[in-house]
C-alpha cells in the first residue's frame, strides 16, 4: 500500500498549528500594540484581500523557487552522478564543492548582484546557488553508496550504461536527492525573501516589506503567513512525490 | 562447452599483489552441473566473476563455446549469495530484469509464470524485496536467472545465508528445476554436503592462491534419499579427506 500522507502527519501538522496559533493569540492580549495584532484578525485579512492583493505576490515567489529548484535539479543531479560514478570526476570535482559549500551564500549576494544585476537573473542564481551543493553532494553520495554486489547482477546480463542508469543509479539516489532538496528549501525560502525585497514589485518579499513600510501590520501578517503556507507546501508536494516515487523504501 | 585454461588473477591492493587463482585450467561440459568446493578465500567468487564478465584483467584464456566471455552476446544468469534483487523493484520487476535487460521487454510468457509457479513465488508479485524472507528472496533470484533462460548459470553459495531447512527445501527445488532444463552450471559452496547433493562432477580447489586439487565424478547425483545412503557417506568421507590435505 502506497501511503502518500500519513494520517500521523496531518495530525502533527494540525497539533503544532494550534499551539502557534495559542501562543500568538496570548502574546497580542499580552502586548495590546497594532505590531501584534490577533492571530483571527489576521486571518480575516488574509480572507479579505488574497484575491485581490496577495495572489501575484505567490505566484511570482513560487515561480522563482520552483524555476530555482529546477534549474539545481538539472544541474546538480547530472553532476552528482558522474562524481559518484567516475572516480576521477569526483578527484577532480570533489574539493571544488567542499571548498565552496561551507561559504554562507548570502554573502555572494552583493556579487551575484554586481555581475547579474537586481533583476530575475540574480534571484533565481542566488535560490540555485543555496539548494545545488546539497543535491550534488547528496546524488553523489547516493551514488557511491550503491554496493558493488548491486551493479555485478547487472552487468553480467551486459547491461549498457544507460541500462545501468535506469535500473540502478536513477532509483537508488531518487529518494535522497528528493530529501536533500526538501532540507535545502528552508534556506531558498528565506533567501528568496531577502532578494524579492529590492529590484521588484513582485513577490512575497516584496510584499511583506512593502506592508512594513505601509505600516499595516495586519497585511505584513498576512505575508508573513502566506510565505510559511508557501514553503510548508513545497515542502509537502516533495514528501508527496518521495512517497509515490520511492515506495519500495 | 566452457575451457579455462591458465586462468590467473592478481588483486592488486595498496602495494602488495594478492595471488587469487593460480594457472587454473578445467574442461566444464555443456549441459552439465558442477559444483566447486573450497576454504573461505581460496578464489571461488573470483572464478565466477571471470566467467560473468565482472572481472576482466585476468592471465589466461577462458571461452565460452570457443567465444571470448562477453556478457553483452552470451547470456549468463548469476546468482549470488545475497541475492542481489533490487530493492526498488517489486518481485516480478526483480524476476523478469534479466529477459527486460537482454529482450527489452518484461512481459510475461508461459515460460516465465511456469518457472514462477514452481518456485511459489507467483503470489508475491507485488511485494519489494525488504518485505520476503531470505529464502523468498533466493527464490526470485532463481526465478531471475532461469526465466533468462541462460546459456550459463553461475552461482556463488546461493544457499549459505539461509536456515538448514530453508536450505535443503531451496537445493531440491532448484534441482528440480535445473533437471528440466540442464543448462550448463558452476555452483560454488562450502558445504560438502551440498556440492554431493548438486554436483554431477564434483571439483575440490586448494586453500588460495585457488588450483584444483582433484575433479570427482559423484555416484550420489540424482539418487533418492541420498543422504541415507552408504554412497553418500562414502563420497563424503572421501572429498573430507581431499579438502583436509589441501
Ligand atoms: N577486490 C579485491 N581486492 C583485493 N583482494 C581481493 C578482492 N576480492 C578478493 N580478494 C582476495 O582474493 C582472494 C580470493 O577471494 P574470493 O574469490 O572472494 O574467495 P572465496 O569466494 O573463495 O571466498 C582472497 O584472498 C581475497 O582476500
Ligand atoms: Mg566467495
Amino acid at each position: 500500500m502506497i501511503k502518500v500522507l500519513p494520517k500521523e502527519k496531518w495530525q502533527g501538522a494540525l497539533y503544532s498549528l494550534a499551539i502557534v496559533i495559542v501562543f500568538w493569540q496570548l502574546a497580542a492580549m499580552i502586548v495590546k500594540l497594532p505590531i501584534v495584532p490577533s492571530p483571527w484578525a489576521v486571518f480575516i485579512n488574509i480572507i479579505a484581500i488574497f484575491a485581490s492583493k496577495i495572489q501575484i505576490h505567490v505566484l511570482y515567489s513560487l515561480g522563482r523557487i520552483m524555476e530555482g529548484i529546477a534549474i539545481a535539479i538539472l544541474i546538480g543531479v547530472p553532476l552528482g552522478f558522474l562524481m559518484g560514478y567516475f572516480y576521477r570526476m569526483d578527484r577532480i570535482l570533489s574539493p571544488l564543492v567542499y571548498f565552496t559549500y561551507p561559504v554562507p551564500k548570502i554573502a555572494l549576494l552583493p556579487v551575484v548582484m554586481l555581475l547579474f544585476g537586481l533583476g530575475e537573473a540574480s534571484k533565481l542564481i542566488m535560490i540555485v546557488l543555496i539548494v545545488i551543493f546539497q543535491i550534488i553532494i547528496s546524488s553523489r553520495d547516493a551514488v557511491k553508496a550503491i554496493p558493488d554486489e548491486t551493479f555485478r547482477s547487472l552487468k553480467s546480463l551486459g547491461a549498457s550504461k544507460i541500462q545501468i542508469f535506469n535500473e540502478i543509479i536513477l532509483p537508488a539516489s531518487l529518494g535522497e536527492v528528493l530529501t536533500s532538496t526538501r532540507l535545502a528549501l528552508g534556506t531558498a525560502v528565506s533567501i528568496l525573501f531577502f532578494t524579492e525585497t529590492f529590484g521588484t514589485e513582485y513577490g512575497m518579499g516584496y510584499f511583506i516589506m512593502d506592508s512594513w513600510m505601509r505600516v499595516n501590520y495586519l497585511d505584513m501578517y498576512a505575508g508573513i503567513i502566506i510565505l510559511s503556507l508557501m514553503g510548508f507546501c513545497i515542502f509537502m508536494l516533495i514528501d508527496i512525490i518521495e512517497n509515490l516515487l520511492c515506495s519500495w523504501r | 562447452m566452457i575451457a579455462i585454461k591458465d586462468l590467473s588473477v592478481k588483486y592488486r591492493s595498496n602495494d602488495n599483489e594478492i595471488l587469487a587463482l593460480d594457472r587454473f585450467s578445467i574442461h566444464i561440459s555443456k549441459g552439465d552441473i558442477y559444483t566447486f568446493i573450497g576454504p573461505s578465500g581460496c578464489g571461488k567468487s573470483t572464478l565466477l566473476h571471470v566467467l560473468s564478465g565482472i572481472l576482466k584483467d585476468y592471465g589466461g584464456v577462458v571461452t565460452i563455446e570457443d567465444r571470448e566471455i562477453d556478457p553483452r552476446t552470451q547470456r549468463i544468469g548469476l546468482i549470488l549469495q545475497n541475492y542481489g534483487l533490487l530493492p526498488w523493484k517489486n518481485v516480478y520487476q526483480n524476476a523478469m530484469l534479466g529477459r527486460k535487460i537482454k529482450n527489452g521487454n518484461q512481459d510475461t510468457d508461459e515460460y516465465s509464470k511456469f518457472i514462477l509457479k514452481q518456485l511459489g513465488i507467483d503470489g508475491l508479485m507485488d511485494r519489494y524485496p525488504r518485505e520476503l524472507s531470505g529464502g523468498q528472496q533466493q527464490r526470485v533470484a532463481i526465478a531471475r536467472a532461469f526465466i533468462l533462460k541462460p546459456d550459463l548459470l553461475l552461482m556463488d553459495e546461493p544457499f549459505s545465508a539461509l536456515d538448514a531447512i530453508t536450505r535443503e527445501e531451496l537445493q531440491e527445488l532448484f534441482l528440480n528445476i535445473w533437471k528440466q532444463y540442464s543448462v550448463t552450471t558452476v555452483f560454488i559452496t562450502h558445504s560438502i554436503d551440498e556440492a554431493l547433493y548438486l554436483g554431477r562432477k564434483i571439483v575440490v580447489l586448494s586453500p588460495s592462491p585457488g588450483r584444483i586439487l582433484e575433479i570427482l565424478d559423484n555416484p550420489c547425483f540424482n539418487l533418492d534419499n541420498l543422504r541415507f545412503r552408504d554412497e553418500y557417506y562414502a563420497m563424503s568421507m572421501k572429498l573430507r579427506k581431499i579438502v583436509s590435505k589441501g
